[in-house]
């Protein structure tokens, strides 16, 4: 039953040292706010899942809270590297970070195995490539009909899913729209869950291609307006496709990003707002 | 006389590749640019499909990212990341596959993984997978946009990200792999297409005031040359009005000063 609190109050109750932690949002509606939460709070040995690292868990790798990363494109998109996560894996700084890598077919199908309570998914994909050598959780497996040899996945099940979305009501039934990604299969998939949210309003109208989680599948939701940027919220705001340009010099360095990380991380507290009904 | 860089050269031949009223499966970079001057020139039809679950989109300008909000605002349909891949990709209703490369061998395979003998101790990071590897498995055919040099163009691949002909033809259909490959390799020096008999790339065109000499030299195999070898015209003046007019309205200056694509990228 979803809870209404504060961000930080959510991320405390949910995200533990050690947990696996899926932020999911492809592109759009990636739940910065939120991973920068799990940095003030100090976690550490957390496996981080998510389809594309993206700045995001580029700022979780550095600051020292991963100890594994489960994923399938680690870039910052249409830029170049993520420098942070190249520097823990070509020089293990800060830490070692150990690698469990797919294709996006074969994450969206984890999650969506997870979701339905299998212990596997089935795809036409890996075959031929190296990825199938070198990743746990990826083996052949033959159709009882057809005979065809076709490819196993194993399911993805997290600790916890983080999302953002566009807005929630006050009983903590979510809603967003726009590019959907992968989030309803990693919020289903996760044993528990934090959502923050653009606004919450009296009732949940309905939009065109908007997906309602309802609030008994929620454990806490936060108000955190703009809690996406740089990425963005449809409707809210754009994506700061400067910012991902800028980001590129900030992370190059390990001591300009300590000290971006100081500015606008540790020395931030974001404004929220809780306290409010559940479901 | 119109003077252009190599680099436009190779956008303009790679949009040229397009269809009107191809379906089209987008990477990010270079691709991208190409497909979206497809659009703006000869190909008003072509239908952009993009992994973020974006099908039909038409942005007015280069997206920074597959998930910018003109893609989704632009769309005939949005779906979710798992739709797009398991009800649109898998089963082969895609036309084509266009892709970038930071490696690519003699049979077409690519790599966007990491450089060097060790995957665990890699010399250079890159990436990773994305949705490459099942584009490239499963579009009825792949066509691959690339910046060639003696480093990018390997004998053999350090690591086999995406399969083109694997170990030559027949692999495919031995590897259960639905499409028909890349049948496609644009550089910013001409274009390859494989061997019909054994997969392997070969030079099929050249670019105005390029040799056969200088695209060998820049090829890490004994790269053979095609009987019917083209030479390819140069960019129109309208296709290069058009180009560097969707450059302007792209974010940031990496991609106007032909710094390399992400999925190249060093």
């Amino acid at each position: 039953m979803a809870e209404i609190v504060t961000l930080a109050e959510a991320i405390s109750a949910t995200v533990h040292d050690g947990d696996t932690v899926a932020m999911e949002g492809f592109t759009h509606l990636i739940p910065h706010a939120a991973g920068h939460e799990v940095i003030r709070q100090r976690r550490r040995d957390l496996t981080l899942v998510r389809m594309t690292p993206d700045i995001i868990y580029d700022q979780l790798i550095g600051a020292g809270c991963a100890r594994k990363l489960v994923f399938s494109w680690a870039g910052n998109p249409g830029v170049g590297s993520l420098h942070r996560f190249r520097d823990a894996v070509e020089h293990s700084w800060p830490l070692p970070l150990e690698l469990e890598e797919h294709s996006h077919a074969g994450m969206a199908n984890r999650f969506a195995a997870g979701a339905a309570g299998l212990p596997f998914a089935i795809l036409r994909g890996y075959r031929g490539t190296s990825l199938a050598e070198n990743t746990a959780g990826v083996a052949d497996i033959v159709c009882p009909f057809t005979g065809e040899t076709l490819t196993a996945v194993s399911a993805l099940r997290p600790d916890v899913a983080v999302i953002h979305a566009q807005r929630a009501d006050r009983r903590g039934n979510v809603q967003y729209w726009g590019i959907t990604g992968v989030q309803k299969e990693a919020l289903l998939a996760a044993s528990r869950s934090v959502v923050t949210v653009e606004e919450i309003v009296d009732s949940l109208d309905p939009r065109p291609g908007a997906i309602v989680l309802p609030c008994w599948t929620v454990s806490y939701v936060a108000v955190v307006p703009g809690g996406a940027h740089p990425s963005y919220a449809l409707g809210y705001s754009v994506r700061d496709n400067d910012f991902y340009l800028a980001w590129d010099e900030i992370s190059r360095d390990r001591e300009r990003f300590a000290g971006w990380l100081d500015e606008h991380v540790y020395e931030t507290a974001v404004a929220v707002r809780g306290g409010g009904a559940a479901c | 006389m119109l003077t252009y860089s190599a680099d436009e050269m190779m956008t303009v031949a790679a949009a040229r590749s397009l269809r009107n009223g191809m379906t089209c499966f987008v990477g990010i970079g270079r691709p991208s640019e190409a497909a979206n001057l497809a659009r703006a020139t000869h190909a008003p039809d072509l239908v952009l499909i993009y992994e973020s679950g974006t099908i039909g989109a038409k942005p007015g300008q280069v997206p920074l990212s597959i998930g910018d909000g003109i893609l989704a605002e632009t769309a005939d349909s949005v779906v979710s990341v798992p739709e797009i891949f398991n009800y649109w990709l898998q089963p082969g209703r895609i036309d084509v596959g266009f892709l970038g490369a930071a490696q690519l061998d003699k049979y077409g395979n690519i790599n966007t993984t990491v450089i060097g003998n060790s995957y665990a101790k890699p010399s250079v990071r890159l990436p990773g997978a994305g949705g490459a590897p099942e584009i490239a498995a499963a579009c009825r055919e792949v066509i691959v946009v690339v910046r060639q040099s003696r480093r990018t163009f390997a004998e053999r691949v350090d690591f086999v990200t995406s399969v083109g002909f694997g170990d030559g033809q027949g692999s495919r259909q031995r590897l259960g792999l639905t499409g028909g490959g890349p049948q496609l390799v644009i550089t910013d020096l001409g274009l390859l297409r494989p061997d019909p008999d054994s997969g392997e790339l070969t030079l099929a065109g050249i670019y105005p005031g390029v040799s056969v000499a200088n695209v060998q030299e820049k090829t890490g195999w004994d790269l053979a040359v095609s009987h019917d070898l083209a030479e390819i015209p140069p960019p129109t003046e309208a296709e290069l009005t058009a180009l560097r007019e969707l450059l302007l309205t792209a974010p940031g200056s990496a991609r106007q000063t032909g710094a390399p694509a992400a999925t190249s990228s060093r």
